[in-house]
């Protein structure tokens, strides 16, 4: 994140050469060691069997989703509109398409375990329902992005969508919250102490850990990326 | 609020609903969408399966959205000809004045076009008498300025894109998912025949939601436009 906001000059340019980004190579092995982690090393649910597994995927994807991304986006699209640097406006950028990739994760793998747990795919259950809105809210922001060309009123526009939407989830939230829910309750982040065997919470941790990896090396290329771009665009003369 | 805000709100807000009531371009048209909208639902159910009083309140606020759209759009559209919101903009009234009366107007607009689907909705519903007027219209009027104040600006910022009005129902619906889910729990609680008490808590979320972003799309407004 502490690349330069302007161009440089071209002659001080160097040419990239295509190199390997640690921080994704890492994640993405961290994420594939936890898969394999959660499906041969830890044992399955007594109540649940296997489907429980899905659990090592679903849960760490939707706190990165929800946590990570949305309140990145949320931070970066305030601070943009106070300090109005384009960094900001690209890390919001970056966060909001892989945050819709995880959310993406959640709502695939949530029926998938809902069908033979709860019997159906959908319910339009207080957590299902926010973590659709918020899909729907990304995918909008996306649109709104293509849908401007000049980068300082796209930058603009993000960061006014950035900032309502992050006001719009705890009404959301309240709002589905007043019907009853069917989700489970939190397992592992409550008051008393979490109620998982020691080899599913190692497991756990571990996926957590390997999705925040695969987050951040996600954000980071997907911002060395929109850098480029503009790089490219100045050098096109047309930024 | 000081004063010249709130003069300077009004006079924008008379511009706008002169402009409409001129034209009555868009209030027809939402006033037949509304229409429309309530007797195509009314055949997209099994009258015998659901008794039609119990579809009401969600065939109203469904509507209310969607025709609440159709005039929202229009608020910053007609300002694109001739260079007029730019005239706006260089007007010597501060930026919050050009929402808050747009914002203004357009709640009359949505309430003028409830005003009608209402009753549509009543008489062509079987909703039975005895019903508290009152507490439905002060629903009515809630949910309407927190649609309001969030669409207006919505339809500020989609009026410069390429998609436009494409793009308005893409970014406002998710904002409408609060209010249209309180303002119809509550309307059927209502119906259903029970105490205001009921819907007590519906009617805080949709006051709470009026607060925050009548407030919110009020400062933001000005940093949604060009310095």
């Amino acid at each position: 994140m502490t690349s330069p906001a302007k161009p440089a000059p071209l002659a001080a340019s160097p040419i990239r050469t295509p190199s390997v980004d640690g921080l994704l190579v890492l994640g993405v092995v961290a994420f594939a060691a936890a898969l394999v982690r959660a499906a041969f090393f830890t044992p399955p649910d007594a109540t649940q069997g296997l489907a429980q597994k899905i659990f090592y995927v679903h849960a760490p994807s939707a706190f990165v989703a929800l946590y990570c991304a949305c309140g990145l986006v949320l931070v970066c699209s305030a601070l943009w509109l106070w300090l109005k640097d384009e960094r900001l406006d690209r890390v919001a950028e970056a966060s909001t398409e892989v945050g819709l990739a995880f959310m993406t994760v959640v709502l695939i793998t949530g029926p998938l375990w809902g069908r033979p747990i709860w019997g159906a795919f959908w319910t339009w259950d207080a957590r299902l329902t926010l973590s659709l809105f918020l899909w729907f809210v990304l995918l909008g922001y996306q649109i709104l992005r293509g849908a401007v060309e000049e980068p300082e009123q796209r930058a603009r526009y993000s960061a006014v969508l950035g900032v309502l939407a992050g006001l719009l989830v705890p009404f959301i939230h309240l709002s589905v919250y007043l019907f009853r829910t069917l989700h489970p309750m939190p397992i592992v982040l409550k008051p008393s102490s979490p109620s998982l065997s020691s080899e599913m919470l190692v497991s756990f941790l571990f996926s957590m850990s390997a999705m925040l990896l695969l987050f951040a090396g996600l954000v980071r290329a997907r911002y060395r990326l929109a850098m480029d771009q503009a790089e490219l665009e100045h050098l096109e003369g047309r930024g | 609020m000081p004063p010249d805000l709130l003069a300077a709100a009004l006079l924008v807000a008379r511009k706008d609903l002169a402009i409409e009531f001129r034209t009555r371009s868009a209030f027809f048209s939402a006033v037949v969408f509304s229409l429309l909208a309530v007797s195509i639902f009314y055949f997209a159910w099994d009258p015998t399966a659901i008794p039609s009083a119990d579809l009401a309140p969600g065939v109203l606020w469904v509507t209310f959205a969607f025709s609440g759209l159709l005039g929202l759009h229009r608020s910053f559209g007609v300002e694109g000809a001739d260079g007029a919101m730019d005239a706006l903009l260089a007007a010597p009234i501060p930026r919050e004045a050009i929402f808050l009366g747009k914002a203004g107007a357009n709640t009359a607009f949505v309430l003028a076009v409830q005003a009608v689907a209402m009753p549509a909705v009543v008489l062509l519903y079987n909703v039975g008498g005895g019903v508290a007027w009152l507490p439905i219209a002060a629903i009515a009027v809630l949910a309407a300025i927190g649609l309001v104040a969030v669409g207006t600006l919505f339809s500020s910022v989609v009026a410069n894109t390429r998609l436009a009005e494409l793009l308005l129902p893409l970014l406002a619906l998710p904002f409408f998912v609060p209010i249209v889910t309180s303002a119809a729990q509550a309307t059927a609680q209502l119906l259903g025949g029970r105490p205001l008490a009921d819907a007590a808590s519906w009617l805080k979320l949709l006051a709470a939601y009026d607060l925050v972003f009548v407030a919110a799309c009020t400062w933001i407004y000005p940093h949604s436009l060009d310095a």
